[in-house]
């Protein structure tokens, strides 16, 4: 097993009621992975169909593998300027 | 953040504030003797969106991918630009109605580079910085911006 903290911003935020939750998986374990254990944790059905997912500040593909020292973050729909 | 003084082209200056964003600073910083043109962006805060009146906004950023983000997205046009001096900084934290939420100087010999240059520049951002922003309405709700909810968002990139 491997334990994943995954930064919430915003409305992913406020879905599951924290900006920050970790998240026990087994290893190895993929961004798809990360993106399917958070589904069904509660607040876990008002995330879209693909949330976007940045690891290490960068946006990451589904199948990229997250290491236990990854900053993994959900990035809901970017709305600047 | 700021760069020291120099005549050579790229971004110069970009950053994530907390504070009022100082645009005559930004300007002075993109300011060169080669420059002809610069070209200013500004994102103010509006009274309105979709039909709903919106009196303040709460801008929240994923501080650390946005710096680095914001100045990818700079980076990016300025190398697509030869000679293009770009400063930019964009403002988080709650702001009034009128408030400068991001500010792009983008300054060039000629002004077709300067104009296409903060073009590109706020366009690019608006699709990858990692920043929210959180309306409050005259009755106070608030609620965050779904761009691609938004009915506005189709006509948007036209304007």
């Amino acid at each position: 097993m491997t334990t994943v903290s995954v930064l919430l911003f915003a409305s992913y935020a406020d879905a599951f009621g924290t900006r920050r939750l970790p998240v026990a998986l087994s290893a190895p374990c993929a961004v798809a992975d990360v993106v399917s254990a958070l589904r069904s944790l509660p607040g876990g059905d008002r995330l879209p169909a693909k949330p976007l997912v940045a690891v290490n500040h960068a946006f990451a593909s589904y199948d990229l593998i997250v290491q236990p020292t990854d900053e993994v973050a959900l990035i809901p729909p970017v709305a600047g300027g | 953040m700021a760069s020291p003084a120099t005549s050579s082209a790229g971004l110069l200056h970009s950053a994530i504030v907390a504070a009022p964003i100082d645009v005559a600073r930004l300007i002075s910083l993109a300011q060169a003797d080669g420059v002809g043109a610069l070209s200013v962006f500004l994102g103010t805060v509006r009274d309105l969106n979709d039909g709903r009146p919106v009196t303040g906004m709460d801008y929240e950023a994923y501080e650390a991918m946005a710096a680095s983000e914001l100045a990818a997205v700079a980076r990016e046009v300025c190398a697509a630009t030869p000679g293009l001096r770009v400063t930019i900084e964009h403002r988080i934290g709650t702001l009034a109605i009128g408030e400068v939420s991001v500010a792009i100087v983008a300054a060039h010999a000629h002004r077709g580079p300067a104009m296409d240059g903060s073009r590109a520049i706020i366009e690019s951002l608006k699709q990858r910085v990692p920043i929210w922003k959180r309306e409050h309405y005259v009755d106070g709700d608030r609620a965050w911006v779904d761009p691609t909810k938004s009915a506005r968002t189709l006509t948007e990139g036209a304007r």
